[in-house]
């Protein structure tokens, strides 16, 4: 037969992509759905049969970031028709802002978000910058024992985080470190160090050894064609090491859960918290879920490409 | 003394460069590899020792007495306690359910996805964003699909008659619906791996198969299987070395004793019933079976890297 594809490929074809696009709803329904439900309203959230179309609200975002106590009598109609727009959602559901004087009371959700963005964006400088270094040492000089190193490295990710967490809790505890920003940063850094070693080395194995003995007989000393010549080739690498480390620090939980509670605590242990709690909504805990999945969500798809070596802790290379 | 090992070998490295022109390379690998293996021993090796010094004592964290030394006692208690087994085999149990499921279903996927069709790179990044998000999270919403009386699962579900499953608090049915939310979250990370695979298999051999028309299966079971093998067993490697480590997501979704993995009984040991010392000689065992999974996971490894 001349042509490529006979009758019966293409509608084997057509069968594999009607049931690729079955797997995409199936897969995606449960993020919709959270995103979807962090744009409802309390009454639309939990309707039987489920509501897929409805009119998108941002009173869950505001009910996030605030303090708030149950109306116990209806609000004044003065005091409602004087009070900015997000404050009559909030009215209008039953609730009412705390305020300190004429400052609104924040919830605890931005400090935990805030906690989230320091220990992450910490933990993952210093990983990256060691990991650096080290993947570079491995790479280029010759290592006794190399591969026991690099499996020693490796080893450290291997334990449930409980294991270590026990001790780690002990420790902390005598030096007064526990519930500390410094305390989870310091974990972080440890289990993100073992990644980016592994994962930078096989970036640092990729850049071609005659540069640098090109650079090295122009006179450069090895410091300086470190720095002039090998970083800047392994700069693709390091950003994608970098932002792995960050959803790493970012997704933790089992360590944040047991070493914190509350004033370094992050997001992840803190968004479930709020279930059972006096204010339980739905909508709330949604869009405190959306807002802390978006910027993963986002570097999923700046890492497309790097996401086979990295979640293979660079085992695998395309 | 493991440090002291580097710096005893370090004769084997001849200095390239005079130390006029700057550092050794000597001096510059060490500078670079030792602070990032000394701060791995501190903060990974030394709680370990720590937390065997422990394993030996009554201590209990909660409360102002000092540790007692008690010998092997924790050990013997945990070994002859047949609630330690049940979670180990709740933990078995629990591996395989969700790490076969990743696996039929990741490279069900992969096969589907083999072929050149539009917007396959927007398809297959968005299939895998579930495997980026944290599983604290993920947990959490899943519980609310599973909601038995608003949650869509059961909404989906309804038209095949199953519409009235309590999944979360069913005894039955709550490490299953665990599972399956770890399905839905690692089948993407083992549809990446098989693409790769798959994408690797060298189109000639179809073509060859194709002429001599051979078979979908005898194409499928000759040529595809076994080319993919290899990235498939890193997967599996991977997912079951996750999985055994399960924490965030049965600690989250289900309060039940049916889906007490290892991981949520040690932290209920430690961080709940404050038997420090017995939580420590259990993370001792829990160890020993981590080392030889990771032994068996390593020699495969090599195995595939060989390859």
């Amino acid at each position: 037969m001349a042509a490529v594809t006979s009758p019966r490929q293409r509608i084997g074809n057509g069968v594999a992509i009607v049931a690729v696009l079955v797997a995409v709803v199936v897969f995606l329904t449960p993020i919709y759905w959270i995103a979807s439900t962090s744009f409802k309203s309390r009454a639309v959230a939990t309707t039987v049969p489920p509501t897929v179309f409805f009119t998108p609200e941002v009173t869950p975002f505001i009910k996030l970031f605030t303090k708030r106590v149950q109306l116990t009598k209806p609000v004044d109609p003065e005091v409602y028709d004087a009070s900015p727009w997000w404050e009559k959602r909030v009215y209008d559901g039953g609730e009412r802002i705390l305020r300190v004087g004429p400052n609104v009371q924040l919830s605890q959700y931005p400090n935990r978000f805030i906690n989230s963005l320091i220990i992450a964006i910490s933990s993952t400088a210093l990983a990256v910058a060691m990991g650096t270094f080290t993947a570079y040492g491995f790479s280029r000089f010759r290592v006794p024992a190399a591969n026991d190193w690099l499996f020693f490295i490796l080893s450290t990710r291997m334990l449930p985080p409980v294991v270590i967490a026990i001790p780690m809790f002990l420790m902390y505890r005598t030096v007064g470190m526990t519930d500390t920003h410094l305390g989870l940063i310091i974990l972080y850094t440890a289990f993100n160090l073992s990644f980016a070693v592994w994962l930078m080395k096989g970036f640092m194995d990729e850049i071609p050894k005659e540069y640098e003995e090109a650079a090295l007989v122009d006179g450069y000393t090895r410091m300086q064609a470190f720095f002039k010549i090998v970083l800047p080739e392994a700069t693709t690498g390091i950003a994608a090491t970098a932002v792995f480390s960050f959803i790493i620090a970012w997704n933790e939980y089992a360590f944040a859960l047991m070493l914190t509670n509350r004033r370094a605590q992050t997001a992840p242990p803190f968004i479930p918290s709020q279930v059972g709690s006096g204010l339980h909504d739905w909508t709330v805990i949604a869009s405190g879920s959306f807002l802390f999945l978006l910027p993963v969500a986002i570097f999923t798809f700046l890492l497309r490409g790097h996401l086979l070596r990295g979640v293979t802790f660079g085992a695998i290379r395309k | 003394m493991a440090v002291g090992n580097v710096a005893a070998a370090a004769a084997n490295v001849r200095p390239s460069r005079s130390a006029a022109s700057g550092m050794s390379d000597l001096a510059i690998r060490n500078l670079f590899i030792i602070p990032t293996v000394a701060f791995l021993i501190v903060f990974n090796i030394f709680p370990l020792l720590y937390s065997l010094g422990y394993s030996f004592t009554d201590y209990r964290a909660s409360l102002n007495e000092p540790a007692n030394f008690i010998g092997l006692q924790n050990y013997r208690e945990l070994l002859a306690d047949p609630f330690i087994w049940t979670n180990f085999a709740i933990t078995a149990k629990y591996v395989i359910v969700s790490v076969g499921g990743q696996m039929i279903v990741g490279f069900g996927l992969a096969m589907l996805l083999n072929r050149s069709f539009r917007f396959k790179g927007l398809v297959t990044t968005l299939l895998l964003l579930p495997m980026m998000l944290s599983m604290a999270v993920v947990g959490l919403f899943w519980k609310l699909l599973y909601d038995p009386s608003w949650g869509i699962v059961n909404y989906v579900l309804a038209p095949l008659g199953l519409g009235h499953l309590d999944w979360l608090a069913d005894p039955n049915l709550a490490l299953y619906a665990v599972a399956i939310t770890d399905i839905w979250m690692w089948a993407p990370f083992v549809m990446l791996l098989s693409l790769a695979g798959l994408s690797a298999v060298p189109q000639h051999l179809y073509e060859a198969a194709a002429i001599d028309r051979a078979g979908w299966w005898f194409t499928f079971t000759r040529i595809t299987l076994p080319l993919v093998t290899p990235l498939l067993l890193i997967a599996l490697i991977f997912r079951t070395m996750e999985a055994f480590k399960t924490f965030d997501l049965a600690f989250i979704m289900s309060g039940l004793n049916e889906t007490e993995l290892i991981s949520k009984r040690l932290y209920q040991m430690a961080f709940r019933e404050w038997q420090t010392g017995k939580s420590c000689a259990f993370a001792y065992i829990v160890l020993i079976v981590v080392v030889a999974i990771t032994n068996i996971y390593i020699k495969y490894l090599n195995k595939a890297k060989e390859r």
